[in-house]
C-alpha cells in the first residue's frame, strides 16, 4: 500500500555515453570549482579579525559593580551550589562601617576565585545569580594560559574596572 | 680549449637561469597549491609567513631541512638515498631539450634558448621520464616497507600502461612534423599554426596522460593516502621527503612546458613578428620565453585545478583507461592524422576525426545500451 506518492523507484541501466566519458563530469566539477576559486572566503584571518559572536556568548567572567562602584556580590554562595563543574570558591566577610561604597550589601566575598581548568562556561553561575553580580562576557574569551598559576582567576581579574565598564547588547 | 668558447659560456648561463627557474617555480608551487587548495575550498590558505604568505616555501624549506632524517634501521641504505637523488635528478634533466626561445644574439653571442638541441629531442624526454620511475621505485623498494613497495609498483605499472598512449599521441605529432627535434616541432607551429588544432584528440589523451605520469591527482595511487599511508614515501622525511615532492613539482612544470612545445606552438605567442620587427629578435625570443613558462604555468594550474576537484581513481579503473581507453583512442587519432595528411587538410581530419568518434560512439550507445527502466 502506498502512504503517499513520494516514493521514487530508481532502476539504473547501464551508463549513458556521456557519463562513462566522464568528460563531461569533469567539465562541470571543474566550473564548480572554479566559481568557488573566484567567490569569497567564508573563513577569516582570526587573530586579527573576529566574528560578532552574538549577544548571550559565554566567554570570561566578570563580577559587575553597581551605578555607584560598589561591588554587587553578596558571597550567597548560590553561584558556587550551581556550578556543575565546582569551578567556583569564595570567602565571605562582613562589610566593615566606612566600606558601604565598595559593597553594596553587609556582607561581600573578600576571594573570589574561579578555575578556569575546570569552568565549563555553562553559564549556570550567571542565572543563579540572584544579585546579578556574575556574568560571562559575551565579548572576551579567557586567554590561553600556559603554566598553572594563570588557571585560577581572582577578584583582580574578574572585578569590573570602573574605567572599563562591562555592557551586553540590550542592556541600556 | 675550441670548446670553452662564448657559445660554451652563454649556455652554461642560460642552463644555470634555466634551473633557477625552474627551481624558483617548483618552490613556489607548492605555495600556490596551497593558495589554490584554499581558494576553491573557499578558505584564506597560508597567510603568516610575510605578505600574503609569500614566504612559506622558505618556511617550509627551512622546517624540511630541520626535521629528523630518519633512515629505517632494514633499509637499504644507500638505495633509500639513491631514490629522491634520482627523482630529482630525472626531474631537472627534462628541461635540456625543452626550446624557451628562438636564437638571441647577447653581447655579441649568438646562441638559442634552449640548453640542447638534439635532433631526437622528444625521445630524450621519453627516456627521462621513463627513469624518472626509477627513483620512486628504487625508493619504495629500499624503505623495506609493504606500504612503500606496493606505492612502488603501482608507479612502476601506471607509469608503463600510460607512457604507451603518450607515445601513440605523440607519434601523430611527429606525422605532422616529420622530425623528433622540439626545435623543429615548434619552428612548424609559428605564426599561430599551433598543433591543438590539428590534435584536440591527441592533446587530450597526452593531457591524461600527463597526470598519471607526474603522479598527480586523479592518478596519484602511488602515494594514496586512504590505502597506502604514504604510498612510497612513506618512511622518508626530512628534506628526502623533501625532494620527491619537489621532484613533482618540477615535473608538473616541465610538463606543462612540454605540452605547450608540442602542442601550444612553444615560444611563438599572437605578435610575435610585430614585435620582432619593433624591437628586433632577441627581444622577440625572450618575450617568447615569457610566453612559454607563461604557458606551463598555465598547465600547472590546471594540474591544480584537477587535483583539487576529481577524486582519485580506483586501480582497475586507472589500467582500465589506460590500456582500454586511451591506447585504442590514441590508435584512432594516428589513423586520423595519416588520413589528414593524405588528403592535405589536417586540420580538417583532426576536427573531423573528433566528431566521427563521438557519432560512432553515440550510434552505438544508440543501438546497444540497456535503457534505463524508470
Amino acid at each position: 500500500m502506498k502512504l503517499s506518492n513520494k516514493t521514487k523507484v530508481i532502476e539504473q541501466g547501464e551508463m549513458t555515453l556521456a557519463e562513462r566519458m566522464y568528460l563531461p563530469a569533469i567539465v562541470g566539477g571543474m566550473a564548480t570549482t572554479l566559481k568557488h576559486f573566484f567567490s569569497k572566503p567564508v573563513t577569516i584571518r582570526y587573530p586579527e579579525q573576529k566574528r560578532y559572536l552574538g549577544p548571550i556568548y559565554r566567554g570570561q567572567h566578570i563580577l559587575k559593580r553597581d551605578e555607584q562602584g560598589a561591588e554587587r556580590c553578596t558571597a550567597c554562595g548560590l553561584c558556587a551550589v550551581a556550578c556543575p563543574a565546582e569551578a567556583i570558591s569564595m570567602v565571605a566577610e562582613e562589610r566593615k562601617k566606612g566600606e558601604e561604597a565598595l559593597y553594596r550589601e553587609e556582607k561581600y566575598a573578600k576571594v573570589y576565585e574561579v578555575n578556569m581548568l575546570r569552568c565549563i562556561f555553562c553559564g549556570l553561575c550567571e542565572e543563579a545569580c540572584p544579585k546579578e553580580a556574575i556574568f560571562l562576557r559575551h565579548d572576551t574569551m579567557v586567554p590561553v594560559f600556559s603554566t598553572r598559576d594563570e588557571v585560577i582567576y581572582g577578584k583582580d581579574k574578574l572585578v569590573e574596572k570602573m574605567d572599563q565598564r562591562y555592557l551586553r547588547d540590550g542592556w541600556k | 680549449m675550441e670548446l670553452l668558447n662564448d657559445v660554451f659560456t652563454a649556455k652554461a648561463i642560460f642552463i644555470g637561469i634555466v634551473f633557477a627557474i625552474t627551481l624558483g617555480i617548483a618552490a613556489y608551487s607548492t605555495y600556490f597549491e596551497r593558495k589554490i587548495a584554499a581558494f576553491m575550498q573557499d578558505r584564506i590558505g597560508p597567510d603568516r609567513a610575510g605578505p600574503f604568505g609569500i614566504l612559506q616555501p622558505l618556511a617550509d624549506a627551512v622546517k624540511m631541512f630541520m626535521k629528523e632524517d630518519f633512515i629505517p634501521a632494514n633499509s637499504n641504505k644507500w638505495l633509500f638515498i639513491a631514490g629522491p637523488c634520482l627523482s630529482m635528478l630525472t626531474a631537472l634533466m627534462t628541461s635540456a631539450v625543452v626550446p624557451f626561445g628562438d636564437t638571441v644574439t647577447v653581447a655579441g653571442v649568438t646562441f638559442d634558448l634552449q640548453g640542447i638541441d638534439v635532433n631526437i629531442g622528444i625521445l630524450w624526454v621519453f627516456g627521462i621520464v621513463s627513469l624518472g620511475v626509477y627513483g620512486i621505485l628504487i625508493g619504495g623498494w629500499a624503505s623495506n616497507n609493504k606500504y612503500s613497495l606496493l606505492g612502488a609498483i603501482r608507479a612502476a605499472s601506471q607509469n608503463i600502461s600510460y607512457e604507451l598512449a603518450m607515445g601513440m599521441s605523440i607519434i601523430a605529432i611527429l606525422m605532422l612534423t616529420g622530425s623528433l627535434s622540439t626545435k623543429t616541432i615548434v619552428e612548424t607551429q609559428q605564426a599561430g599554426h599551433w598543433n591543438i588544432l590539428q590534435q584536440p584528440l591527441g592533446f587530450l589523451i597526452f593531457l591524461i596522460c600527463a597526470f598519471a605520469e607526474c603522479n598527480r591527482t586523479p592518478f596519484d595511487l602511488p602515494e594514496c593516502e586512504t590505502e597506502l599511508i604514504g604510498g612510497y614515501h612513506t618512511e622518508y622525511s626530512s628534506m628526502k621527503l623533501g625532494f620527491y615532492l619537489f621532484a613533482e613539482y618540477i615535473n608538473m612544470f616541465i610538463s606543462g612546458a612540454v605540452m605547450a612545445t608540442l602542442f601550444f606552438g612553444g615560444y611563438d605567442y599572437p605578435g610575435y613578428a610585430f614585435v620582432a620587427g619593433q624591437f628586433g629578435t632577441t627581444v622577440a625570443a625572450f618575450v617568447g620565453m615569457g610566453a612559454l613558462i607563461g604557458k606551463s604555468l598555465l598547465f600547472v594550474f590546471v594540474f591544480m585545478w584537477v587535483r583539487w576537484t576529481l577524486p582519485r581513481f580506483r586501480y582497475d579503473q586507472l589500467m582500465g583507461l589506460g590500456w582500454t581507453g586511451l591506447i585504442p583512442l590514441s590508435m584512432f587519432n594516428v589513423v586520423v592524422t595519416g588520413f589528414g595528411i593524405l588528403i592535405g587538410q589536417p586540420i580538417l581530419a583532426g576536427i573531423g576525426g573528433v566528431v566521427i568518434l563521438l557519432a560512432g560512439l553515440f550510434l552505438n550507445d544508440a543501438i546497444f545500451r540497456k535503457k534505463k527502466i524508470a
